[in-house]
């Protein structure tokens, strides 16, 4: 249902997003530089408050909704973890400004009758753009609630028609270095690679998304097409998607490879195993001060349970 | 070094070591500590620990490499704004991540490595702040006060680890930390060798 509302002041009347971001900018920058001076430039006055410019999208409403309280798009688009960009979780939305995403390409092969390459035009009409309300919690023990846009992966999946070798999805982000600077450090083994089982991936949960709060997906976030996959941490929802692969083996993941005692490739919500280095069992609602428990399955288990039953869920973490 | 010197010194290095929790403090009543403050309060916090420790512990090099006496008199300053940080993070994390729930805290000191280390890092720290004064000098002895207030390697070196541990996976910050207090204990170490046997004095060759 797209939901239209009348403007209460003519728009001659509203400032420019351009200049009212550079006037944040500037007041930001001065807020740093006046913090470097007083702590000898050793801490910096993280947070920037920037929301970019998007193009709207109109959406159905979906019954996977949840009702939570939407964290704010400025925490959404300031508080990221998007290593291309930058390890530090202020810095993406800054240094994401100039990454390009238009032209943008998919490239879906594998074990596919269909194989394809899809601008992202086309990619976004395969159907109707849905907004999802998902909780989102990421492994280090904080979470978020989105509303996304997008449609389940599924759609997809049917348009190219898997072959019965198909077993798994993997998916790759873009590499480009010239624009994504935390790509020029090794921190992770770039592109950053993701997957999933196929039924995994068929879950109507697992949404192709293509923007949020009702506009595209703002670069920090993982423009111009992601996955996300909210029963699971947040890291398993690869950002800045250029190929899915249909495979008939489990795929290599980025964080798999960086430290495998740590990150599984299912890596499910559960409050049940720990982290090797912290526990799962809590966790910080962005904006709330006392700490909620996690939920099994980040409380999707209606929907994804089954997908794991008689699955030793320790030891496929 | 004239006394009104160090004074003004003093009073500028006090200020200068209360910056770092006056700018969260004015981040805080401002809602500039970003999404999630708390997280925010917590790294800023134990990184100002490390931060202070360090410089606690250069400050005997520098002072031997330069020869500037007076250094030794910010020693105590800053050692116990090192302490001061680190009971502000102990803080933040038993209240704002644990909620004083005794018995989670336990099992995470006990289970958590990381929590170990840091905790183990306080504990070390506590007992040299509580002496600090002249008169716990005079009380332990100079001697015994010395050997004593070597925890600070301990609990430098506890901290350190802390911070590695915990980090998901850029270590740069925590290389550079370990890097700077390895300096700063080979410093001590080769210093003690060499003061422990004087230069052997020159004995003429026996020409044949």
């Amino acid at each position: 249902m797209l939901i239209k509302k009348a403007a209460d002041i003519p728009s001659s009347e509203i400032t420019p997003k351009s200049l009212y971001l550079d006037r944040r900018k500037f007041i930001s920058g001065a807020t740093i530089f006046g913090a470097a001076l007083a702590t000898g430039a050793c801490e910096m006055a993280r947070p920037s408050q920037t929301v970019e410019a998007n193009t709207k999208l109109s959406t159905v409403k979906s019954s996977f909704s949840t009702d939570e309280k939407l964290t704010p798009l400025k925490d959404i688009s300031n508080y990221n973890n998007f290593y291309e960009f930058s390890v530090d979780k202020y810095g993406p939305a800054d240094l994401a400004r100039n990454f390009k995403t238009s032209p943008w390409k998919v490239q879906v092969t594998g074990a596919v009758a269909q194989k394809k390459t899809y601008d992202l035009d086309e990619l976004m009409k395969l159907a109707s753009l849905e907004e999802r309300i998902y909780r989102m919690r990421c492994v280090e023990g904080w979470s978020m609630v989105i509303p996304w846009v997008g449609f389940p992966l599924s759609k997809l999946i049917d348009q190219v028609q898997p072959t019965s070798k198909a077993k798994y999805v993997a998916f790759t982000s873009v590499y480009r270095p010239s624009e994504m600077p935390g790509q020029r450090s090794n921190v992770l083994d770039w592109p950053y690679t993701e997957g999933l089982r196929m039924d995994e991936a068929m879950n109507p949960l697992t949404l192709l998304t293509f923007g949020m709060y009702g506009e595209t997906l703002p670069n920090q976030d993982g423009a111009p097409v992601r996955i996300v996959v909210p029963w699971k941490y947040g890291f398993k929802g690869i950002k800045s998607i250029v190929k899915i692969d249909f495979v008939g083996h489990e795929p290599a993941t980025a964080w798999n490879k960086a430290a495998p005692n740590e990150y599984g490739f299912y890596s499910n919500v559960n409050p049940n195993v720990d982290h090797p280095r912290w526990s799962q069992a809590t966790e910080r609602r962005i904006g709330e001060f006392l700490k909620r428990k996690t939920l099994m399955f980040n409380g999707y288990g209606d929907q994804v349970a089954s997908l794991y039953s008689g699955m030793d869920l320790k030891k496929y973490f | 070094m004239p006394r009104r010197f160090i004074i003004l010194l003093k009073v500028l290095v006090w200020a200068l070591c209360l910056s770092p929790v006056s700018l969260l403090v004015w981040k805080a009543t401002h809602d500039e500590l970003g999404a999630n403050p708390l997280s925010e309060i917590t790294f800023s916090t134990g990184h100002w620990t490390l931060y202070l420790l360090l410089i606690t512990l250069a400050i005997s090099p520098l002072r031997k490499l330069s020869g500037l006496n007076w250094l030794i008199r910010f020693r105590r300053m800053v050692g116990l704004f090192a302490f001061f940080y680190g009971c502000l993070h102990l803080m933040t994390y038993l209240w704002f991540d644990k909620f004083f729930d005794i018995h989670e805290i336990v099992k995470d000191v006990y289970k958590r490595p990381f929590i170990t280390a840091g905790f183990t890092a306080w504990c070390l720290m506590a007992p040299l702040a509580f002496t600090s004064t002249a008169a716990s000098i005079r009380r332990l002895g100079g001697k015994r006060w010395q050997n004593l207030h070597r925890l600070i390697y301990g609990s430098a070196i506890a901290g350190v680890v802390h911070f590695w541990w915990l980090v998901k996976r850029d270590l740069t910050r925590p290389e550079i930390m370990a890097g700077i207090l390895a300096a700063l204990l080979a410093f001590r170490i080769v210093d003690r060798i060499a003061s422990r046997k004087p230069a052997p004095a020159l004995k003429s060759v026996p020409t044949s």
